[in-house]
């Protein structure tokens, strides 16, 4: 009862015999109302007003069939993985140039930088993809489609991992840059040779994350006729007058590559964790509106850990060290209002109920008790 | 300068901001509308609803938007009938602000999720021991309290939703800005640079207050704990 019902135990009292009934009957209530919802689509389905039957077999056997897979789905499949990965490769590149270049001591190449990502933060995919598209095409480049898309989506994703670098950086304990300046280095060398490559390491996860944004957006493609996986639906639907079935089918294929890369950028995190000092994160810190201090990706945090009983997790870091705000020239200057750093204990003012220092009291106390 | 003109006189480009404006508004508040319900089912005592509204969020998260919105032209509304005028542009209009709502619904769920762990487990401890029921201290203790803390992240959203709803290009709403570009760079090819920078740069001025905004409310309606 306990584990299925964690996330709302802490909202109401546990149920008594006359409470979990009252439960019980309105959880058939409504599973019956979802399964009645469900029936009603499905005879929205099978007798749409003036249309054919959407179920019946002659429209779905030419969406699922073999000549279907390899002529249409697998192909687009291909192409939208094509432009995925290689807009990702750019987008690395792009992130690290433009991320350490904001993190830079020289004022000029920081402003620089940074002008270059809030722009690329605050077009929308589409637009750029169309102004790329027109132009490659007036230019003459051979397939101006695909490489619309792929530099398209290599300017607005790069942004986000710049953002990650920055924040990756700004998420390192501060010892890491006073021991490197202690031992002599220089401020760039400490930034490329000790705090970059960290960050590098704990951004990862969330550039797998980043990777399922990339390949949604990949869609956007079929809009400037590049030939993806939605495109090749909408081809297939058109010559069948099919185009439901093939919608559906290729929004299920979408649903489960990005489920799969979800998951996989989950497992990530506590593998990386022993090759840094910042902390690994599963889902990029969005970098969206720009000139945002607080610019939490709480949806982040909140799958990091374990769920609370209130339905999410307790903020791991202080606001400060994350995203924009992520600054290494105010380290020192880091308030903490609300949420703790692992490297701050005494920061939080509850600390029994810090997890991780729990975690670390955890054998001390365990002894005391015997 | 004259080119500048030229464009703005012969393309209504405020009006087609205008429209984009429109239907993040109007997805704005049917996906905060549906996202509420989610998250509050999310967190109910009740296992379907539960279920049914984890299901509704991994599968919005996972599906690109385009193919929503074209489901919504080509099927629910060309296949299925589902009509909301008899108006072609209005028609489209709202079948793409169903689609946008839909999709945005998800990510306002995840966020209040996110905002109610700001909300300290003492608060609903609280309200537990003075007798208050589940929709009682959902509506007048965790609800308040998790959206002064989750502005940022809602804010965030919002700004998404804005950029977002030029993908109403693949809903047919021929009149917003990314369709408005297109036709601009196809009868003035040789102003593409200029047509496309004042489009970028409306984007850049509609979301940096927004930006700037959120960023103070966050600030400001913060619960100081």
């Amino acid at each position: 009862m306990a584990a299925n019902n964690n996330e709302s135990a802490v909202l109401f009292d546990q149920p008594g015999p006359k409470g979990r009934k009252m439960i019980s009957i309105a959880n058939w209530i409504a599973g019956i109302i979802f399964a009645i919802v469900v029936v009603l689509i499905l005879m929205r389905l099978h007798n749409p007003p003036d249309g054919e039957n959407q179920l019946s077999w002659e429209l779905w056997k030419p969406a699922l069939d073999a000549e279907a897979w390899t002529d249409f789905y697998l192909p687009g499949l291909w192409a939208t993985i094509r432009a995925s990965a290689l807009a990702v490769v750019g987008a690395v590149a792009f992130g690290l140039l433009f991320g350490i270049g904001r993190l830079m001591p020289n004022p000029l190449i920081r402003v620089v930088s940074g002008a270059i990502v809030e722009f690329a933060r605050a077009v929308p995919v589409l637009l750029l993809m169309i102004f790329f598209w027109r132009w490659f095409a007036s230019v003459g480049v051979p397939s101006p489609a695909y490489w619309s898309v792929v530099l398209a989506l290599v300017i607005y994703n790069g942004s986000v991992v710049a953002e990650l670098v920055r924040s990756g950086v700004g998420n390192l304990p501060d010892g890491q840059r006073e021991a490197s300046l202690a031992l002599g280095l220089t401020e760039t060398q400490s930034l490329m040779q000790i705090e970059v490559p960290q960050a590098i390491v704990a951004m990862l996860p969330a550039a797998v994350t980043q990777l399922v944004v990339v390949l949604k957006d990949t869609a956007l493609g079929s809009i400037i006729m590049y030939t993806d996986l939605l495109q090749q639906s909408r081809r297939l639907g058109s010559m069948y007058f099919n185009i439901l079935q093939t919608l559906v089918v290729a929004g299920v294929v979408y649903f489960f590559v990005c489920w799969l890369l979800s998951r996989l950028a989950e497992s990530l995190p506590a593998r990386l964790q022993q090759h840094t000092a910042a902390p690994t994160e599963p889902e990029p810190v969005a970098p969206i509106a720009a000139g945002d201090p607080s610019n939490v990706n709480q949806i982040a945090v909140a799958k990091e850990v374990e769920e609370l009983p209130l339905g999410g997790t307790d903020r791991q870091y202080h606001v400060h060290h994350r995203g924009t705000n992520a600054s290494i020239h105010q380290w020192r200057q880091t308030k903490y209002v609300q949420g703790y750093d692992v490297t701050h204990p005494e920061s939080q003012e509850e600390a029994e109920k810090d997890k991780l220092f729990k975690l670390h009291h955890k054998k001390e106390n365990h002894s005391e008790e015997e | 300068m004259q080119d500048l003109t030229l464009l703005f006189t012969e393309y209504n480009v405020p009006g087609a901001f205008l429209v984009n404006i429109e239907l993040t508004l109007w997805s704005a508040l049917f996906s905060m509308i549906l996202g509420v319900i989610l998250v509050m089912m999310r967190i109910s005592p009740v296992a379907s609803l539960r279920t049914v509204a984890g299901a509704y969020v991994e599968l919005f998260k996972n599906l690109p938007l385009t193919i929503i919105m074209v489901f919504m032209v080509l099927g629910a509304y060309a296949q299925l009938k589902l009509t909301f005028s008899d108006t072609f542009t209005t028609n489209f209009f709202w079948l793409a602000v169903t689609g946008l709502s839909l999709y945005t619904a998800a990510f306002v769920c995840e966020s209040l999720r996110s905002g109610i762990n700001t909300v300290p487990i003492g608060q609903a401890e609280a309200a537990r021991a003075l007798g208050l029921s589940f929709t009682q201290s959902a509506f007048q203790i965790i609800l308040p309290q998790t959206f002064r803390g989750s502005v940022a992240p809602l804010g965030n959203t919002f700004i998404a939703l804005l950029k977002n709803s030029t993908v109403a290009a693949a809903a047919s709403v021929a009149t917003e800005t990314s369709s408005m570009m297109s036709e601009m760079i196809e009868y003035h090819a040789d102003l593409i640079v200029l047509i496309f920078l004042i489009f970028a740069f409306g984007y850049v001025i509609l979301i940096i207050p927004i930006g700037l905004l959120t960023t103070y409310l966050s600030n400001k309606l913060a619960v100081r704990r």
